[in-house]
This record gives structure tokens, sequence and C-alpha cells, in this order.
């Protein structure tokens, strides 16, 4: 564990040097990045499963859940676009192998093809929202839903913001490369992970 | 701050850090980032400290003087400050200047973020203070803003309207709790990944240890927290009914999750100050440390049960019976690591050869202060006493012997470890045992009769109690008084020293850590070539060590 970091020493105290914690001099080393963005993942999972374990306990002690009087939800068209989101995860998997090829054609193509997938997800949840027959303001019902699938959707909307930005960055040259591509990388796994919160969601919510 | 660093690394020189001016602008230096954090949160401690003698003036007299909303905003800002804006980020203070000095790296691991995280501490506390300011008034609902009392309207005038203080109060303490768990991820990727050649896990000193649990438990239950206080919001705000029983919400689902958090808050608060014990400890008796391992790994087993134990605080919630019994042997267990600490605490000091410096002096009184703070907490984890004594007197009592007598007790015994290794000075000794003689006399005053006052029943957060309590309530105050007036010779001392101070040489305590191999200062980049580590850094009086005094274990050697 020591030596990469002692034969890294060039590297660390160039970074330091320019007094820029992200600048290239931390490129030498873009494990560090990944482990803090993961533990910064970690604890936003904390987040949810403080919000899931709640929406639990309120459900456990429910008479009746939904609520006499309210429907059940619908459940076709969200596990429809639970699958679009959930196979944009494998789509950015593939764009990610694509830039490990350095094929930044295909890296495009199918970065694209996940921010438009996770876009349709967007929608259809806005889609969902519009048509539903109970509001926030609805008892515990309504209350836990609009803001699990809120805070949810919040995170897949910074998730494209952030494919967003790295489809334009990655037309600057040499910005992105097969070796050093961690803004790939970290947008890509939190992808991933709102993709992995949505499907507890979804089991949660629509399935139990 | 940019060219100055730049500057000194073509130049290699150790010099110390830019100019004043360096310490109001966005550095991303770890040292220059750690004072900040110390000097800022000092100042709220005096903050928070004058709004507990506004409390304790109220409560000289068992009627009510100042307005009963005001004194409740009062104390509810007392704890949040206390709590939010000193102990967290202070102890998150000596981790940034002391961590990558410790484990012999030139930088923490993401310097930007790291003064991203400081920078959020100074608008979430004006944040904090300007809910006095708001018609509503401050938040008033205790640091716990139990529902339903945190999310009724309040009266102002002839009107009801929305409890905006509250509002702020989230606001605020999402804000602080982000900037938390910012400076935990970079303690833990920075512990974990740039340690020097030679610095295994179980070489580093305890304070790492120390900051490393604590950071984990940062990591995994502030959110949680920011969770709750956001349903909150939502019920204060847009009329969900998450916690509004009228609605069909249960309030006790904000206080599991909110203690879910805030137990291990306590640790949070309280394992970095016994790293710092560690440290001061075993150089002021000329030991190395008794049980290095049982220490390093009771804070985890501390950090792991801690997330075990929060329904502690919720027996009296209509907790069923056998979730009390659960949760009263899990509280009862964590005295098992607590105590593996205290008696390898006493075995380093144990037939040592003492030197009794004001760092050691509060070293020692946090050891038999928190002891006492501990005692009472195994007291009020078991199920019958606490049901006795909950809201009462006693509890506040508890509290604060493991938060002052604890955790403040040991960041002044940190400050005067450090204090010369941070600013190139001595501090005076002499000023340091008058202050060291005050807040233990004051505190003492303050703090103990206040078990008394819970055991007769008198409840905590009200403004008026019943005159049998009254003379008691005096010696509080005047405990509480004292224990405000010996910040003076500390502030006085301070800032005298860090300007007119004889100055310190690297090592003035003859210490084994890496800090202590550098300048005092220490400049830009730390090391002038990083230290390989050959020993662990507790071997005091062992062999090899003459007897003037040890010299550190670590080879500060150019590399090819």
């Amino acid at each position: 564990m020591q030596s990469p970091i002692s034969s890294n020493d060039a590297a660390m105290s160039q970074a330091i040097g320019h007094g820029d914690g992200h600048g290239h001099g931390h490129g030498e080393h873009p494990d560090l990045r990944m482990l803090g963005f993961t533990l910064f993942l970690i604890s936003e999972g904390m987040l949810f499963v403080g919000l899931f374990v709640a929406y639990l306990t309120y459900r456990a002690a429910a008479p009746a859940w939904p609520p006499a009087g309210t429907p059940e939800l619908e459940k076709i068209l969200p596990a429809i676009f639970t699958v679009i989101l959930v196979a944009s995860s494998g789509v950015i998997m593939l764009a990610e192998r694509a830039l490990k090829h350095g094929d930044m054609g295909q890296f495009r193509l199918f970065w694209l093809l996940t921010t438009a997938m996770g876009t349709i997800f967007v929608a259809g949840q806005a889609y969902e929202w519009m048509h539903l027959e109970f509001g926030l303001k609805d008892g515990l019902f309504g209350g836990t839903f609009y803001v699990l699938t809120g805070f949810h959707g919040m995170h897949v909307i910074i998730g494209l913001l952030l494919q967003a930005v790295v489809f334009f960055r990655s037309f600057k040259t040499n910005h992105y490369t097969p070796a050093s591509h961690f803004g790939v990388g970290a947008s890509s796994l939190y992808w991933h992970f709102v993709d992995v919160v949505w499907i507890f969601l979804f089991a949660l919510l629509y399935i139990i | 701050m940019v060219e100055t660093t730049q500057q000194s690394v073509e130049q290699r020189q150790p010099e110390p850090l830019g100019d004043w001016r360096c310490y109001f602008s966005f550095c991303v230096d770890h040292k220059v980032i750690g004072i900040q954090y110390l000097v800022t949160t000092f100042f709220f401690y005096l903050l928070g400290g004058a709004l507990a003698m506004v409390i304790r003036a109220e409560l000289m007299t068992p009627g009510a003087e100042l307005d009963r909303s005001l004194y409740n905003g009062v104390f509810t800002i007392h704890a949040t400050i206390m709590i939010f804006l000193w102990i967290i980020p202070t102890l998150a203070g000596f981790g940034n200047f002391l961590v990558p000095l410790m484990i012999g790296a030139r930088d923490m691991a993401f310097p930007r973020l790291n003064a991203l995280s400081f920078w959020m501490i100074p608008p979430g506390g004006l944040l904090l203070l300007s809910s006095f300011f708001v018609q509503s008034g401050a938040a008033g609902a205790g640091w716990t803003s139990y529902p339903p009392l945190s999310t009724q309207q309040v009266q102002v005038g002839d009107l009801l309207v929305t409890n905006f203080g509250q509002v702020i109060w989230i606001a605020s303490v999402v804000f602080l709790g982000t900037s938390s768990i910012l400076a935990a991820l970079n303690f833990i990727v920075t512990i974990v990944a740039m340690r020097t050649e030679g610095m295994e896990l179980f070489r580093m000193p305890l304070f790492c240890w120390a900051t490393l649990t604590a950071s984990c438990i940062t990591l995994l239950g502030t959110p949680v927290l920011a969770g709750a206080v956001i349903l909150l919001a939502f019920d204060l705000l847009l009329g969900t009914v998450f916690f509004n029983p009228t609605g069909g919400g249960d309030p006790v689902v904000y206080q599991h999750m909110f203690w879910f958090y805030s137990h291990p808050a306590v640790y949070i608060m309280v394992l970095p100050a016994m790293g710092i014990i560690s440290e001061v400890l075993p150089v002021f008796s000329r030991k190395p440390i008794f049980g290095y391992k049982a220490i390093a790994i009771s804070s985890m087993g501390i950090a792991v049960l801690g997330f075990l134990v929060w329904a502690h605080h919720m027996f009296t919630s209509g907790t069923p019976d056998w979730l009390r019994m659960f949760f009263m042997v899990t509280s009862f267990l964590i005295a098992v690591p607590t105590g593996i600490k205290v008696f390898s605490w006493l075995g380093t000091i144990w037939g040592g050869k003492l030197e009794l410096s004001s760092a050691m002096l509060f070293a020692m009184g946090f050891v038999s202060m928190f002891v006492v703070g501990g005692l009472s907490g195994i007291m009020l984890a078991s199920v019958p006493v606490d049901i006795h004594v909950h809201d009462t007197y006693f509890v506040v009592a508890h509290l604060h012997y493991v938060l002052f007598g604890g955790s403040v007790f040991a960041i002044y015994a940190g400050l005067y470890y450090w204090f010369p290794k941070m600013t190139g000075r001595l501090l005076n000794e002499t000023w340091g045992k008058i202050h060291f003689a005050l807040t233990f006399i004051g505190f003492n005053l303050c703090f103990l009769p206040m078990h008394q006052l819970g055991l007769q029943g008198m409840p905590r957060r009200v403004a008026e109690y019943a005159e049998q309590f009254q003379s008691l309530n005096v010696l509080v105050s005047i405990g509480g008084f004292l224990l405000g007036i010996s910040t003076l010779p500390f502030l006085f001392n301070a800032i005298y020293s860090w300007l007119w101070g004889p100055k310190a040489p690297a090592n003035p305590w003859r210490a084994l850590t890496l800090e202590w191999t550098t300048a005092s200062p220490p400049p830009v980049e730390n090391f002038e070539y990083l230290p390989v580590v050959t020993a662990g850094p507790y071997e005091y009086g062992t062999v090899g060590s003459s007897p003037e005094g040890d010299t550190p274990t670590a080879i500060s050697q150019p590399k090819s």
C-alpha cells in the first residue's frame, strides 16, 4: 500500500505545488479520486437507507397500504421505465468499454444513448406524477411516494447533467484517454448508483 | 496562496506559511485549513459560551426574566453551536493539521475539497445565528428539534406563522453536515492511501486511528440526520404529515432517525478527543503507550456498537419493552471498549516519569472527568434509572461531563500540546496552569450539582423552576461564570504567545510522532524529504533511546 505512494512522490508534490488538487498531477493516481467518490456515494446511499427504513416503518404500522379510497399504483408503465433505466446501466458500460479501446465515436454514441434512456425515465416519471390521483399532502402514502421518487428523480437529473458535462468535454482533445478518464468513470459509477437505488425503490413502492 | 506555494517548491526551503492574508483566503494547504478551522470554531465556542452565560444568569432566580421563547432559542442555539460549530469542526481542525503530518504525507488527498469543507462552516454558522433575527424567533425546540414541538406554528402578535427559525436551523444543520461528510471522506482517503513508506496501519499514531474511525461514523451517520431534518422541513413548509400524528404520521420515527445519527455523533465528538489524549499521555509520561492495538481496535468497537444503541435516548418514547432491553444491553456493552481505553491510559501513566505540563494536566483532567461522565452514562443506560431522570438536569450533567469534561478538556490538551507546532511559538506554562485550575474548578462547580438537581427532579430546558432548587442553581451559575472567565487566561496566553512568545524548537516535548520531525511551523510541503518510518510512534524510554531524551524513530533521507 505504501510503495505506490512513495513512487508517486514526484506526482504528488507536483499536484500540491500547483496548488491544485484536481490538476493533472492527480491524474497519476486516479484511483484516489475514485475512492473518494465511492465513499461519497456510500454516504449518499445512507440517506436513501434512512428514508427507506422510515418508509418501511410507516408501512408496517399502517392499517392499510395504500389507505382505503386510494387506488393501487399502476405497475405496467413504471415497470417499462424501470427496464429502460436498468438497461441504460449496461449501455453506459459499453460506452466505457469503447473509451478504453480508444473508440471515441462509439463512446459518444453509447454515452448519448444512456442520456437519452435516462431522459425517457425522467419523462416517464413526470408523466406518472401528473396522472396520479393523490398528492404530496395525502397522508403518509402520498408523502412518502413523492418524497422518495422525487429524491431519486433529483439524483437521476444530476446524473444526466454529469453525463452532459462529460459529453461536451469529450470533444476536447485528449480530455479523456483510454488510460485516464476520471470524469467518465465517476459519472458512470454515479449512474449505476442511481440505478441500484431505483431497483430498491421500485421494489418497495410498487411490488411489495 | 497558490503563488506562495509554487515559489516555495522552487526554492525547496522551509518557510512559514505566507502572511496572515492567506488565512482569509481559499487556501488549499492542510495546515492553513486546520488553523482556519481551529480559530473559527473557537470563535463559535465563545459565542456558544456567551449563550450559556445567558442561560445561567436566567437560572439564578426561580422566575423567568427573559421572554420564554427567547430562552428556548438561547439554549437551542447554545447546544447547536457547541455540537455543530465547535466540537465536531474543531476536532476536524486538529485532523486537518495533524493527519498528513502524522502519516508523512504532503497534504490531504483532496486539498480543494478540504478548503471547501472549511469554507462551508462560517456561512453555516452565520445562517444559524441569523435565526435570532427572523420574525418567528430562533429555533426553540432544543437541539433535538423533536416534532411536534418543532413543527408547530408560532405566535407573532395576533398571527400564527410558520416557524422560520426552525427552517433556518434545518438548513444550517444540513449545510454543516455536508461539510463534515466531505471532511470525513477526505480523512479516510488520506489515511488509507497516502501513508508514507513504513507507516503501516498499526504504526499510525492513535490520533489517526481515532480520526479514521470517527470519519467512518460521520460518513455513515450524517446522511440519516439529513434525511430526518429534510422530512421535518417538508412537514414544516409543505404540510406533509411524516411526523404529524393527526395526519397519520409518527413523531417517534423522527426520534429514531435523529438518534441513529446523534448518538454515534457523541463518538464523532469523543473519539478524536481520545486520540489526542493517546498522543499526550505517553509523551509526558515518557513511557510507551499501554495497549496500542487495544486502543486502536476498541475505537472500531465503539464505532460499531455506537450504531446499535440509539434508542436508549427513547426509553420514555413508548419504546416497547423488548426493544428497551436490547438497547439497554448494547449501551452497557459500550463500557467495555471504553474501559479498555481508560485502563490503557492509566497503564500508560502508571510508573511513568510524569511531567505535569498544561497539556498533561488537561489530558489527565479528561481521563478523570470522562470517567465520571461514563459512569453517569451507564446509570442512564439502565431503563429503570432513565425513566426517573429522563429530561432532568441529571442528563444535562451527564452530557456535559462527556462533552466538556471529555471533548473540551481534550481539545485544550491538544491546543497546548500542538500550539508550538502550529505557530512556531511556545505558550506560557504558568498561564496554562492557571487556565487549567480555573477550568477544572469551574467545570465541576457548574456540572456536579446538576446531578443532584436532576435526581431531585428539576426538568431541563425550562426557564422557571421550583424555589427549592434555587441554592444549588446559584452554585451552578457561579461555576458557569467561573468557567466563562476561565477562557480569558487561555485567550490572553494564546494571542500573546502567538505574537510575542518564545520561538519553539522543532520538537519541544521530545515526542516521537512524525509531525515533530519537521520544523515548527512546518514548511509548505511538510517535510523536506518524505520520512521513512522504521518503528512505532510511542517507543519512549525503550532500547536505543538516551537518558536525555528519545529521538524520533523515522529516518529523513533524500530519495534517489
